[in-house]
Order: C-alpha cells, then sequence, then structure tokens
C-alpha cells in the first residue's frame, strides 16, 4: 500500500490566537476526491492552507506528500496547488502563455505543458486567447491547467465552483474526475453539497476545527 | 530551478505582459513627454531649462516610475498570481529579482526617450567624451530605481490605498538617486561648466544605492509579501 498523500495526526492550527484546527486527524490517499463541508469559520480552509505548507501546525504531527509539516513546509508548497477565488492568472497573456510560464518554473518542458494543456481542452481553440477575454468557467480551466503543467500532485480547492454557471461547474466537475483518474488527489471545501458531493468519493464534516468522516450513506444531503 | 533562471522567466513573463498591453507606449511616456513639456512651459527661459535639463528628465523619470511600478503589481494582484506565486513556493528572492529587471528595461527605454526630448526640447548635447559616463549612469541609476520600486511596490501591494502610499514611500527613498544621477547626467553633459570627471563619484553612490537596495530588497521581498 502506497503512503498516503496527507497524513494528520491531532494537527492543531491558529490564526491568531484561535485554533482554527484544534486536533484534526484524516488519512487522504492518491486518487481520492475528498469533500470537506461544514459552516463558515469551521477550519476548511486553514485546513487546505495547512496541507499547502501555508498555516504553521504549532501541535499535533503531519506529513503531506511525505514532506513532514513542522520542518518542510517550503518543500511542500512546491508539489500542491491550491486555488481560491482567485486563478491566479496574468490576465493580458494569453492562456497558452500562462500555462507555459507556471510549468517553466518548475522546469517542465514544452511536451509536458502541451500535454497539460491538452488534458484541460486548453490546446487548441483557446491557446492564443488572452486570459482577459475569458469565461469564468474557461480561466478556472485554465487554472486547473497551470496547477497540471506545475506538477501539482495534490490539489487544494476552495470553493471552487464559485462564480461559475451551470455548463462551466459540470466542465470543472468533469476535469476534476479526469484528474483524480490520472493520479491528481483532491481536497475540495465547498457549500454546494449536492454537486461537491456527487464529485467526491469521502466526504469530511469539519466541525469546530475537528474532522468527521461521514459515512458512504450519510454523504448526500437528501 | 535557480534563483537567476526563475528571475528571468518572471522578467521576461513581464515584458511580454508589456508587449501586449504596450502601457509604456501608450501611457506612460506620453505622461512622461508632457511632464516635460509642462516643465518647459512653467520655466519659460532657455537659459534655465538648459542648466536644469538634467533634472527634470529624473523627476520626469521618476514621476513615471511610480505609474510603472503601479502597473507591475496591478497585473500580479488583479487575479491573485502574487499570492499564487508565493503558494507555489516560487523564490521570493527570484520574483523580486525578476520584477526589478522587467522594470529595469521599462525605464531605461523611458530614459533614453526622455533624455531624448531633452535634446530636442532644451538644447542639450551629448559629448562624446561624456558617452560613458552617461550610459554609467543611466545603468546604475536604473538599478536602483527599479530596486525600490519593486521593493515599495510588493508592499504597498497588499494595502488598501496601495496609489497614495507607494510615492509617499517611494520618492523620498530615491531622493539619493534623483541627486547623483541629476549631478552625474550635468557632468555627462557638460551642464554649467561641469567636467566629466566630476561625475563618476556620484555613479559611485548611484552603485552603492542599487547594490543596497538590490541586496537588502531580495532578502526583505519575501516576509513583505508573505502574510
Amino acid at each position: 500500500m502506497s503512503a498516503p498523500v496527507v497524513d494528520l495526526t491531532d494537527a492543531v492550527a491558529v490564526l491568531g490566537s484561535f485554533p482554527a484546527l484544534a486536533g484534526a486527524s484524516i488519512r487522504i490517499d492518491e486518487g481520492d476526491i475528498v469533500l470537506l463541508r461544514g459552516p463558515n469559520g469551521a477550519g476548511k480552509t486553514t485546513l487546505l492552507r495547512l496541507c499547502a505548507g501555508l498555516v504553521p501546525m504549532v501541535r499535533g504531527s503531519g506529513r503531506i506528500l511525505g514532506f513532514d509539516l513542522g520542518t518542510q513546509r517550503e518543500s511542500i508548497r512546491r508539489h500542491v496547488g491550491v486555488l481560491g477565488h482567485q486563478n491566479g492568472l496574468y490576465l493580458d497573456l494569453t492562456v497558452g502563455e500562462n500555462i507555459r510560464f507556471w510549468g517553466a518554473t518548475v522546469g517542465a518542458s514544452d511536451s509536458e505543458t502541451h500535454a497539460a494543456m491538452e488534458r484541460l481542452g486548453v490546446a487548441d481553440r483557446l491557446v492564443d486567447v488572452p486570459v482577459r477575454k475569458l469565461s469564468a468557467g474557461q480561466k478556472r480551466r485554465t487554472a486547473l491547467a497551470c496547477l497540471v503543467a506545475r506538477r501539482a500532485q495534490l490539489w487544494l480547492l476552495d470553493e471552487p465552483h464559485a462564480g461559475l454557471d451551470a455548463s462551466a461547474r459540470d466542465e470543472l466537475d468533469a476535469t476534476l474526475r479526469q484528474a483524480a483518474a490520472a493520479g491528481a488527489t483532491i481536497v475540495v471545501a465547498s457549500h454546494e453539497l449536492e454537486r461537491a458531493g456527487s464529485l467526491a468519493t469521502r466526504t469530511v464534516d469539519v466541525v469546530a476545527g475537528r474532522l468527521h468522516e461521514v459515512a458512504p450513506d450519510q454523504e448526500h444531503p437528501s | 530551478m535557480s534563483v537567476w533562471r526563475i528571475a528571468r522567466l518572471v522578467a521576461a513573463k513581464d515584458l511580454r505582459i508589456e508587449w501586449h498591453s504596450r502601457v509604456l507606449t501608450n501611457q506612460v511616456l506620453p505622461f512622461a513627454g508632457v511632464t516635460m513639456v509642462i516643465f518647459a512651459f512653467a520655466l519659460d527661459s532657455d537659459a534655465v531649462l538648459e542648466r536644469v535639463a538634467p533634472g527634470l528628465v529624473w523627476l520626469a523619470t521618476m514621476f513615471s516610475m511610480l505609474v510603472l511600478v503601479q502597473r507591475t503589481f496591478a497585473v500580479e494582484t488583479d487575479d491573485g498570481a502574487l499570492d499564487a506565486l508565493r503558494v507555489a513556493g516560487v523564490d521570493p528572492r527570484a520574483i523580486f529579482l525578476g520584477k526589478a529587471g522587467g522594470l529595469a528595461v521599462q525605464l531605461l527605454v523611458l530614459e533614453v526617450v526622455l533624455l531624448f526630448a531633452a535634446v530636442v526640447l532644451f538644447r542639450q548635447t551629448v559629448p562624446v567624451d561624456g558617452l560613458v559616463l552617461l550610459v554609467t549612469t543611466l545603468i546604475s541609476a536604473t538599478c536602483g530605481l527599479a530596486a525600490v520600486g519593486t521593493l515599495y511596490g510588493g508592499l504597498a501591494a497588499g494595502f488598501r490605498g496601495r496609489e497614495t502610499l507607494l510615492p509617499l514611500l517611494t520618492l523620498p527613498a530615491v531622493a539619493p538617486v534623483l541627486i547623483g544621477a541629476t549631478r552625474a547626467v550635468e557632468a555627462a553633459l557638460g551642464t554649467a561648466g561641469a567636467v566629466v570627471s566630476d561625475g563618476w563619484p556620484w555613479v559611485g553612490l548611484l552603485l552603492v544605492f542599487a547594490v543596497a537596495f538590490g541586496v537588502g530588497g531580495s532578502l526583505a521581498f519575501g516576509p513583505l509579501i508573505d502574510e
């Protein structure tokens, strides 16, 4: 059995003096799509940021992609892709230029970058279009292609469906399923339970900084 | 990936953005040109203009630099790209050096155009024996300006009211460049009886300034853009 992508045991993270994560434990394996659900302020975003190496862990233990959260946070960042409300794209550059730039930051070859564009369906019609002229869904797809070009192995997505219309959401879900099938591990924090729930292979409730795995028969809201 | 390789990528990316958006050619250069013309109207005396032309070139450069710095960080914050670079673990020293490099290239273009404008508008001449001093001054002053602009641009990028904060932070910090570069260019052009040898100590000051802000900026940039 391969090593888990995310392995947290009683992890505590604080924002100021507030314990945003109060002893979180979870194990996530390669190819999982995990939905984090919970009210605002429950700790979903902090959990994503902890997994990205952006928030220090003050107690407990944890490894992300084999890197220790206590001592190797900088190394984690290079292997993790975070997508929040913004896409992290350069609006005046074309789709192709954005993806090539992000790929080049990790030394990706031209063929790797092209493969990322093909995988996300932006290699033909959209490649020379400035990002500024794209729809919200196309921008999201371009941002995900940048994650692929960056060789991100763990995708941490915070409300990825926000601001997208129905067809763009369907497009995003298909992209995420395809990415997981290709080996990416995906953690999604979302309030859109029906949509994200149908996408996820596992659901975890985040309540007051603690995590509770939801049994498969209780995953989808009625 | 080495710091220098990433820095080259960031600089090339910034120059490509400028190539697409043409902000330098369509907005900054006309702004700088108008500034020079307004100075000419305000001073309204050929003798005075000939005497102060080097200082006017650098004043117009600094005002225009503020527009360039705002722009170079606006492209990073429009869609969260600067955050994405940080989150992706890209070395902040490389981001600083790359952005400063891209800004330096744009500033150099601006300065050459402004010098040309000074020759035409203010009847300046460029003696052959002052050319080396002039070029060295342009390069060293540009490096200092780009380092300061990038450092404070990165700092201001995270604040509300960045448009007003940036000039407040930047203009006092670049005062030594304004003084040193003006004196060195006066020496290169022979303004008011200055000779070329008068300019080299000022170039020394500009180089020290550029190295101090280049090294200090690359070390401080990470904590500045981090939370």
